[in-house]
Order: C-alpha cells, then sequence, then structure tokens
C-alpha cells in the first residue's frame, strides 16, 4: 500500500532516510519547472534542484504540516532561486544590439502592426528572456510570479517571505524598470 | 512606439511558453546519493565537540595570564593601606593645593 506524505515525512523525521525519495520523485517537476523560470543553463538548474532538495531534508523539522507540503517545498525553491539570481547578478545581460535577426523581425513587425506579431513566436520568447535576464533580481522575481505566473500579492508574500507592502512596492518598480529595458532597446534599434 | 503594450506583448509571449518540468533521468537516485553521504547534523554534538575544541586553548591562555600575573606583577607589602594612602591623596588634593597657595 502507498504510504501517505505525512507518514512519508515522519519517517524521514525518525531516520528512515529512503523514504525521502517519493518525495523527491514527486515534485521534482514542479521544482524543475520553477528552477528553469530562473536560470538558462542546464547544470545550473541542476544545481538549484539539489539545492532546493538537500535544504528540504535539512529543514524538514521546521515543516509543521499545517500547510501542505508542496507550498513550503516551494518557498524554498522560489527562495533558492532568488538566492542563485542574486548571486549571478553580475551576468545579467544589458547590450540589446546584438538581437538575434528574428528578434529584430519580431520588434520592427510589432512597431508596425502590433497585432501581427505573435506572443507564441519562438523570436517573442527569446526577447522576453532577453528582457528578464536583464532585471534585477527582484525585479525578475516579481514579475515571473505576478505577471507570467499569474500569482497574488499575498501568494507572492508568502512564497518569498516579503511583506505585502514591499511586494506592491518592487512590482511597480519592476515594471517600471522593465519599461526602461525596453525603451532602451527600442532606442538602441530605431534612434 | 507604445511601451506598455510592448510590455504586455512580451509577458503574454512568457506565458504561452511555460518552461518544461523535465527531469534528468535517476535524479532521485543522485539526491538520495548526496543524503546518504552526509553525516547526520546533530546541533548539540556540534556544539559539544566545539567546547571541547575550545576548551584547550581556553586553559592554555588561563595558564599564560596566571604565570605572567604571578611572577611579573608588582607586590605591595600592605596592600590595603597603600589603597587608603592613594584614596586620601585624591580625596585631599584640592585642599593640599588651597593650603599651598595661602603661603
Amino acid at each position: 500500500m502507498e504510504r501517505t506524505e505525512a507518514e512519508l515525512i515522519a519517517a524521514v523525521l525518525k531516520g528512515d532516510a529512503a523514504s525521502f525519495e517519493p518525495l523527491i520523485e514527486k515534485y521534482s517537476p514542479r521544482v524543475f519547472a520553477t528552477a528553469r523560470r530562473y536560470a538558462r543553463r542546464e547544470s545550473e538548474i541542476e544545481d538549484i534542484v539539489q539545492e532546493v532538495w538537500l535544504k528540504a531534508y535539512q529543514k524538514l523539522q521546521s515543516f509543521r504540516g499545517e500547510a501542505p507540503f508542496e507550498h513550503w517545498l516551494m518557498r524554498l525553491a522560489v527562495r533558492t532561486c532568488y538566492d542563485f539570481l542574486r548571486s549571478h547578478q553580475r551576468n545579467r545581460e544589458s547590450a540589446f544590439s546584438d538581437l538575434s535577426e528574428p528578434e529584430d523581425d519580431w520588434l520592427e513587425r510589432f512597431v508596425h502592426t502590433p497585432g501581427a506579431a505573435r506572443e507564441d513566436a519562438d523570436a517573442a520568447r527569446q526577447l522576453v528572456q532577453r528582457v528578464l535576464q536583464s532585471l534585477s533580481p527582484p525585479a525578475r522575481l516579481v514579475i515571473t510570479l505576478l505577471e507570467i505566473e499569474d500569482r497574488s500579492v499575498k501568494e507572492i508574500s508568502k512564497l518569498t517571505g516579503w511583506s505585502v507592502p514591499l511586494v506592491k512596492v518592487r512590482a511597480f518598480r519592476a515594471r517600471a524598470e522593465m519599461r526602461k529595458i525596453l525603451a532602451k532597446i527600442t532606442q538602441e534599434k530605431y534612434l | 512606439m507604445n511601451l506598455v503594450e510592448l510590455q504586455k506583448k512580451l509577458i503574454a509571449a512568457a506565458r504561452a511558453n511555460p518552461p518544461s518540468d523535465r527531469v534528468p533521468p535517476s535524479f532521485e537516485k543522485r539526491i538520495m546519493a548526496l543524503i546518504t553521504a552526509r553525516p547526520v547534523s546533530d546541533v548539540w554534538a556540534a556544539w559539544a565537540r566545539g567546547l571541547w575544541v575550545a576548551a584547550a586553548p581556553c586553559v592554555a591562555v588561563m595558564l599564560l595570564f596566571s604565570a605572567m600575573a604571578f611572577f611579573h606583577a608588582p607586590q605591595p607589602s600592605n596592600p590595603s593601606i597603600d589603597l587608603a594612602q592613594q584614596l586620601d591623596n585624591t580625596l585631599l588634593a584640592a585642599v593640599d593645593q588651597n593650603s599651598d597657595s595661602s603661603w
């Protein structure tokens, strides 16, 4: 018979490390999807996810079981991703003169007929990745959670550990930062 | 160019392309190997180990200062009289000064 999550966690806490494996199997896809939002290279993504699971194992005693294990784990994952962004913030891209040809074409199409520039185009995906990589770590985190993942301010507050007013302030600043980057791209291209 | 519109379009592009949730093969085995390879961390055991490690240098420093105090410190013949005299001199310094200037 399959054991429940609570039983598995209790077993791990009693010293049966093997009971942790089903939890890793179950939740790794979600943790990988989260990590892929913030890191590009597969080696970096695997490092982030590995760190999340090691932290989860070490801090399992702090999981009280009041909320689902998944929520607790995702908090850990988001905070680990934020730490990753902060430690790699020097690698942020800032030059937009080297836009690829499809990205250039997509922007061109948007300038002339905004409706014709499709969101599901590969070029749009590459361009948004480029813009997100240029954002500061808090701006990138808040744009990803609020705008892309469509989470509420309250949820973001719980995930990040920031207060609700701080999330609102950072969201406001992040949108402004993103517009500034877009203005820079268009200036470099059209001026 | 309408930057707000462009921003919305790019956000929509990011939403339309959710990241993959693919897990590398036998990833959980790798994590389990790391977990089992790590020594179990017991906070109290680590604290006790730290105390034992710190005990030897503390004893050495204590012995050094005791020796220095024993061999090098000045030994007044009668420390209590010495202290009383010094206190007397300090308290009566102003009076002594006044009586000196009246001459």
